[in-house]
């Protein structure tokens, strides 16, 4: 793989890895509209689905503050699966719709769901046909977060994937760096004021804050990954020029520590003057872990397949935070964005790809961990058997991303302990 | 293809795992994609559920689709009889499987499962949850119960003199509203009209608990938008009667004892039965204030017409708005609405729901969830009094809506976010006290009332082409004198008096004679 550059070593996970199939109980990929839309300010996602769609969006995202929503589901009837045509012109309503109401949306997502899919509803020939109807007003296009397709987070590796072909061009000769993966504002600040310190200029985080934050891209264009779930943009993004920096995730000091050291690297950033920038947030970070370390040490935690952030979420807690990993399972893995944290698992961790409910849970049941990490339809389910769960989405939807939010990472996973501790009363019965 | 941004209802497969998680002893076979799983959480963590729900989903991928899906069909059947051993087993589609037409109930109906099969037909692109769980409950009763149907046209033999009478409640469901409590409060009702309750379904009671349905001797239809069905087929059926009253409120609990002595054959004195602080707290002084509060009503159906009776005969309010989201109950709601008469409001699109309560300015709002949002943005106390609810609406205590003790509950979630009686006369009396700070809410609210001056601004929160219309400066100072909590109101209908009348400036006396116009 060429286009991975600052590892030495090409690495892969030595333990045992096994790959699973049964039932599912994870997001599909539409629900990664609720972190994207808070993301992006000036974007709207029209899931062009099923009552289903409408109803998953609203009760993942918990609750219903917002006044009118970044999102939107336009819902097929019976009448719109008679007939293919009908489907178009319907959609081309929705949308002038949408658009007379909405005035600050400068871009808009047609996303396929389950049902488009399966009536093979092409949204984006739909998507091409409205941008010229609503050209110099809004940016319009379509990507799939159908759960046939995708699992919950895959769902914004499709959405930037749908997009880099907008990209513009990066100027031969020129360098810029492309932070792949949602971040919070507020992680993105503190990126750009240390990567400033370093030196490293033209920094683009992808997605941005508006739509039209595009980042060029090009022969000069290095990538790092902010996210774990960028796999297929990635590669899109190396398509078209740009290079990989392989890295371990900004989970935690030492995550962070090593994802800046390898872009510094990259760009021959002077070793002495990249320690002595880390050293302070560096430092920093330590002490905010210190008092979470002493609660998770020696500690046992099994992931559950949610988010694909499992593998460098084990990395950080048993490198870290002193924990056990009795097993990882993950969704979807892809070897490409995760060489970086392979080389750092303990050897004989067990990495399950896939899911197959039942027996996933009897696993859990059998080894009783102290922590087990999954997703907010099991979590109370296994809490009532006197396990001990952390529900992942808040993973995905919290700045955890940096040297200053490795204490908040670290005690999302304390906290249920500490409770365990704190609570003199009987369990659920 | 409809626009939609919130939904009231999810999808009727929703309604069917509703039915699923409600009883004992019954599995729900979904053949759904990869994702529909997300209705777990819909139990685990709204309703705080100790297990998922009794649901094994196929989870197909687009890798499946053409070739294995009917395989993963069979597969998750054999899996679940054989891993949870149901009494039954209930197969339905998903609205993507519903495309794919795998006909998994034909496929279960042929696999020789060790186990009865229900097979379900969702029609997941023409209906939604509320019709999905009665039509769920409706195929499970009939399918348990049309082999001991007796032959049409026989009568059914009279209750025996020593035998007690009982009744079945029908139609309570995890995920309903409060239903956990309003079965147990009308179960010690019952109780002490001397009647026993034979079955309460779906929630709690398995198949074979279902099987004993027609040994009661009638039907409460406890929650009509689950069990209307399965009630009138019970009444064709096995001729059992229907008792159609819902007992929330003190008029309508005590209608419910009556219609159940009347039913029933029974000598029952109504006020022996039990007894509610609702009347005398009503009655009480302090409640002056709640005379004609004007309050707009939105829920479901059943919910939505017992409300705005106890709204407007047992706490003063004035009924100024009322609908359901609900279009199978459009009617009842439609007849209710007559009553006080309006206009019912039958919409599942939620921005109308917001249009409506902006145009009316109520003083409060008993809704759902929805209604909730809608009434905090416009800064109008509210009470949520149906589904859709959450986590909030399904509270530790004891806390049912039905029954005299529902009368309790309704009187204090209903009063609470309003301001104090004695609260309100004090500001009347203090408004212009520096300390009196009429900036503030409901005391005992924090800063829930937050919203409540700022409606004042724009009331119709729609941008008026209106830019010629001033308040004088002694206008806008007098207004301020009004409270807050009507001063929206006071600027909205002055500003439409002075449209109407053609005028560009508000003086202090368009104020009071658009006060004089408005006044009734």
């Amino acid at each position: 793989m060429s286009s991975v550059i600052a590892s030495s070593v090409e690495e892969h996970h030595p333990g045992p890895q096994t790959q699973e199939r049964g039932q599912r109980a994870v997001f599909c990929g539409l629900t990664s509209i609720i972190w994207l839309h808070r993301r992006i300010q000036d974007a709207f996602f029209l899931v062009v689905g099923s009552r289903t769609c409408a109803h998953l969006i609203q009760s993942a995202a918990g609750v219903m503050i917002f006044a009118e929503p970044r999102f939107a589901t336009a819902i097929l009837s019976e009448r719109d699966l008679a007939g293919m045509a009908d489907c178009h012109e319907e959609l081309d309503r929705v949308v002038g719709e949408l658009i007379s109401r909405r005035g600050g949306i400068n871009r808009l997502f047609l996303v396929g769901s389950c049902p488009s899919e399966v009536i093979k509803l092409d949204l984006e020939t739909a998507a091409a046909k409205l941008q010229v109807k609503h050209e110099n007003r809004v940016r319009i296009s379509a990507f799939s977060g159908s759960g046939i397709e995708t699992t919950f987070t895959q769902g914004e590796d499709q959405c930037l994937k749908s997009t880099v072909a907008e990209l513009p061009s990066l100027a031969s000769g020129e360098q810029n760096l492309i932070v792949l993966g949602t971040v919070s504002d507020i992680v993105e600040d503190q990126f750009r004021r240390l990567f400033d310190d370093l030196g490293i200029g033209n920094v683009s985080f992808y997605p941005g804050r508006k739509a039209g934050d595009l980042p060029a891209v090009g022969k000069g264009t290095r990538v790092i990954a902010a996210q774990p779930f960028v796999g297929e943009t990635a590669r899109a993004l190396i398509d078209r020029g740009a290079d990989l920096i392989s890295a371990p995730f900004p989970l935690g000091a030492e995550g962070s520590k090593s994802w800046f050291e390898a872009v510094a690297s990259v760009y021959d950033v002077p070793q002495e003057r990249v320690q002595q920038i880390l050293e302070l947030p560096y430092q920093r970070a330590k002490r905010a872990l210190a008092p979470h370390r002493a609660k998770l040490e020696g500690k046992r935690v099994h992931f559950l397949p949610d988010s694909q952030l499992e593998i460098p979420m084990a990395r950080f807690l048993s490198e870290e935070c002193g924990l056990e990993v009795s097993e990882i399972g993950t969704p979807f893995h892809d070897q490409l964005v995760m060489q970086g944290e392979l080389a750092r698992l303990a050897k004989d961790v067990s990495i399950v790809e896939g899911q197959d409910l039942d027996p996933a849970l009897a696993r859990v049941r059998e080894s009783r961990p102290d922590l087990t990490v999954c997703g907010m339809g099991i979590a109370n389910a296994l809490e009532s058997e006197g396990l001990r769960t952390k529900w992942s989405i808040e993973l995905v939807f919290s700045p955890v991303q940096g040297f200053d939010q490795a204490g908040d990472l670290a005690a999302l996973f304390a906290k249920p302990l500490v409770r365990q501790d704190i609570l003199e009363v009987g369990s659920w019965s | 293809m409809e626009l939609t941004l919130w939904t009231y209802e999810g999808p009727p497969h929703v309604g069917a795992i509703r039915v699923a998680a409600s009883m004992r002893d019954v599995h729900l076979m979904l053949h759904s994609p990869q994702g529909d799983t997300y209705a777990d959480l819909l139990f685990t963590m709204i309703e705080r559920d100790g297990k998922r729900p009794p649901v094994t989903y196929t989870t197909f991928q687009a890798r499946d689709l053409g070739s294995s899906t009917a395989e993963m069909v069979l597969h998750s059947l054999r899996e679940a009889a054989e891993r949870f051993k149901p009494q039954v087993l209930m197969v339905a589609d998903s609205c993507t499987a519903e495309l794919i037409q795998d006909q998994p109930g034909a496929l279960a109906l042929g696999a020789n499962l060790p186990v009865p099969v229900i097979s379900l037909e969702m029609a997941a692109y023409t209906r939604k949850e509320n019709w999905g769980a009665a039509e769920t409950f409706y195929q499970l009763v009939r399918g348990l119960l049309s082999r001991q149907a007796p032959p049409p046209g026989s009568e059914r033999p009279s209750r025996a003199a020593d035998v007690r009478p009982s009744v079945n409640l029908l139609g309570p469901t995890k995920l309903g509203f409060r239903c956990r409590d309003d079965v147990v409060e009308i179960e010690r009702l019952l109780t002490s009209m001397g009647v026993d309750v034979n079955v309460v379904a779906p929630l709690g009671a398995s198949p074979r608990d279902l099987q004993l349905i027609p040994k009661a001797d009638a039907n409460v239809n406890l929650c009509p938008e689950v069990s209307d069905l399965t009630c009138s087929w019970l009444a064709r059926t096995f001729g059992m009667p229907t008792i159609t009253t819902i007992p929330m409120g003190w008029g309508a609990t005590r209608d419910f004892i009556t219609e159940v002595a009347s039913v029933l054959g029974l000598n029952i004195d109504v006020d022996a039965v039990g007894e509610s602080r609702l009347p005398w707290y009503s009655r009480s002084i302090d409640s002056t204030y709640l005379t004609g509060k004007r309050v707009f009503v939105f829920a479901d159906g059943s919910h939505a017409v017992a409300a705005a009776r106890v709204a407007r005969d047992e706490m003063g309010f004035e009924v100024v708005g009322l609908g359901t989201y609900s279009r199978e109950r459009a009617r009842d709601v439609r007849a209710a609405a007559k009553e006080y008469g309006l206009e019912a409001l039958i919409t599942d699109n939620y921005l109308e729901v917001e249009a409506r309560v902006q145009e009316l300015q109520p003083e409060m709002v008993l809704g759902t969830q929805m209604e909730r949002h809608i009434a905090k943005r416009l800064g109008i106390p509210c009470a949520v009094i149906s589904t859709p609810a959450h986590v909030q609406d399904y509270p530790a205590r004891y806390s049912p809506q039905m029954g005299f003790e529902g009368a309790n509950v309704l009187f204090d979630t209903w009063v609470h976010p309003l301001i104090m009686g004695l609260e309100e006369h004090l500001l009347h009396m203090f408004r212009d006290d520096f300390e009196f700070n009429d900036s503030v809410g409901p005391s005992h609210l924090g800063s829930e009332g937050e919203g409540a001056r700022s409606t004042g601004q724009s009331a119709g929160g729609q941008p008026d082409g209106d830019k010629t219309l001033v308040w004088a400066f002694d206008a806008e100072k007098e207004l301020k004198k009004i409270p807050f909590f009507v001063r929206g109101k006071a600027r909205r209908n002055t500003e439409r008096f002075a449209e109407e009348q053609g005028l560009s400036t508000i003086e202090v006396d368009t104020l009071y004679d658009a006060k004089a116009h408005f006044s009734n």
